[in-house]
């Protein structure tokens, strides 16, 4: 119970960090510990169920998010040769402010939202929603395509938090299925990012947008 | 109220000062150094109030009254503030908004009496001063709010004196937040290191001691004496909420007092291994303590 608590204070304490920050390196860090704490919580929330199940999808999600994800990125990152994010559509401090209301909406959404009885935190619900609000305003209110596959992982941990603790009785495969997914997505936006940045010497999204002939 | 009860204000009257000095010996083991005594901010206090006073023709009334009004607020603060778990001479509900009042109206006159030299290096101090403080007290109250909520209590001699280990087990995360945007509150309001330099004197970074550069005599070391007063009654906030009690209220008291010299020492220690950070970035530190104060009340509006 205790532990479980601390991990989602962790997590959210990171997707603050995140909102607020304007390296891309240390975000990149910052988002590869998040993968690392989230990988405990399926052991931690099912404590009295010690299993080879938990254990193989803890295994799993620490050697992805933590390990695979982080070493693909920094390798995209020093390809395109990008140190910090520059000028994002709301400032650090505008986003940090936004975090906060964000969480404070999660939290009363939850009031509101019927729960199954076997929860293992009162927590987790509104971290995890605040996992995926958090992901979507990072998606859209950076510019670089870095930070976004950074705010789409911060989204994807919050639909994974959701699922361990949520429905413990999804089946093997699924959880599975949905990290092979990321996996992919991830590779796919490191090799865009990498031919964004060979066309055009900078992988600033925001200005894909104008035409060229 | 009973002699107990003035434990507590006896005990910040008289060794405030010698928090300056612990934080400057442990600046001083990090450097290298022998360091200063530990009593310098003493022989300070004492030179100056041997010193007459040297007023300048422009300033008013206003000039001469800052500091003795900032020493007369942080004294009355000092009665209302329990150490660990000994209450403090004066308990009432509600007392911590007095609190964050008095310190609120020490702030405004100094910034008064600096605004009034008529210098503009003065007024850009002032001008720092009142926006990182306009930053730094939600996150105070937003704190202090998630106490109350955690605690039921109203007074903040009744709420140290239940915070327990109970707590600590039940709602630790929300506990440990506020304990962190409490020290950042600390750092800031006693413009300590990653926020302002006390040892400075280039201009473009200070900004506490930049207001007062005009006062001097019996008038500095009230501002000196108010400023120790000030940390200890921060830190014995903090200390109030992170500090076991025991049986013994000797041992308390005990612990208390070495847990505030405790949080001087971390000061030191944060001071030796940070480097003060750039004026831009300071308005976003002091946001993430809001930020964390109010995560703290969240988690806690929803486990009760």
């Amino acid at each position: 119970m205790q532990g479980t608590n601390i991990i989602l204070v962790l997590v959210v304490l990171t997707n603050l960090k995140l909102l607020g920050s304007s390296r891309v390196g240390s975000s990149i860090r910052v988002v590869a510990a998040q993968g690392v704490v989230l990988g405990l919580l399926p052991i931690l929330a099912h404590a009295h169920e010690i299993s080879w199940r938990y254990a193989g999808l803890a295994v799993g999600t620490v050697a992805l998010k933590g390990i695979v994800f982080p070493w693909f990125l920094f390798r995209a990152v020093r390809e395109a040769e990008v140190a910090r994010e520059i000028e994002p559509f709301v400032g650090y401090v505008a986003s940090l402010l936004a975090g906060v209301s964000i969480l404070a909406v999660s939290f009363w959404m939850c009031t509101r939202l019927p729960m199954p009885e076997a929860i293992a935190s009162a927590w987790l619900a509104p971290v995890a929603i605040f996992s995926i609000f958090a992901g979507l305003f990072l998606i859209v209110s950076r510019k670089r395509a870095v930070s976004q596959v950074l705010g789409f992982l911060v989204l994807e941990n919050g639909v994974y938090t959701f699922g361990v603790g949520v429905a413990p009785q999804a089946s093997l495969l699924v959880e599975a299925g949905v990290l092979l997914d990321v996996f992919v997505a991830v590779f796919v936006m490191g090799i865009t990012i990498f031919h964004i940045n060979r066309e055009f010497d900078h992988i600033d999204t925001d200005r894909l947008s104008s035409l060229k002939d | 109220m009973n002699a107990i009860s003035f434990i507590p204000l006896l005990l910040a009257l008289t060794l405030s000062p010698l928090l300056l000095g612990v934080i400057n010996r442990t600046k001083a083991f990090f450097a290298g150094r022998h360091g200063q005594p530990l009593l310098q901010t003493y022989f300070d206090l004492w030179k100056l109030l041997q010193k007459g006073a040297v007023y300048s023709r422009t300033t008013t009334w206003l000039f001469r009254a800052g500091p003795m009004i900032g020493l007369a607020a942080a004294l009355t603060a000092t009665l209302l503030m329990p150490l660990g778990k000994c209450p403090a001479s004066l308990a009432f509900p509600a007392d911590f908004l007095l609190f964050a009042g008095l310190l609120g109206l020490m702030r405004f006159f100094t910034v008064v009496a600096a605004l009034d030299t008529g210098s503009s290096f003065e007024g850009m101090g002032a001008s720092r001063e009142v926006f990182f403080s306009a930053l730094t007290e939600p996150a105070l109250f937003v704190a202090l709010a998630t106490l109350v909520r955690e605690t039921g209590q109203l007074s903040l001699s009744t709420m140290f004196g239940q915070v327990s280990n109970a707590h600590w087990l039940h709602s630790g995360p929300a506990l440990g937040l506020v304990v962190l945007a409490l020290m950042i509150v600390l750092l800031a309001e006693n413009s300590r290191i990653p926020v302002d330099d006390p040892n400075t004197h280039l201009e473009l970074t200070m900004i506490h001691e930049v207001m007062v550069l005009d006062h001097g005599g019996p008038d500095l070391a009230f501002i000196f004496y108010s400023a120790a007063l000030k940390l200890w009654l921060l830190s014995a906030l903090v200390v109030g909420i992170v500090l076991p009690g025991t049986g013994d209220p000797r041992l308390n008291l005990l612990l208390a007092v070495g847990a505030v010299f405790g949080v001087a020492v971390i000061v030191g220690v944060i001071e030796s291994v940070m480097a003060r950070l750039r004026l831009m970035i300071v308005p976003q530190l002091l946001v993430g303590a809001g930020a964390l104060a109010a995560t703290a009340f969240l988690l806690a509006l929803k486990l009760n």
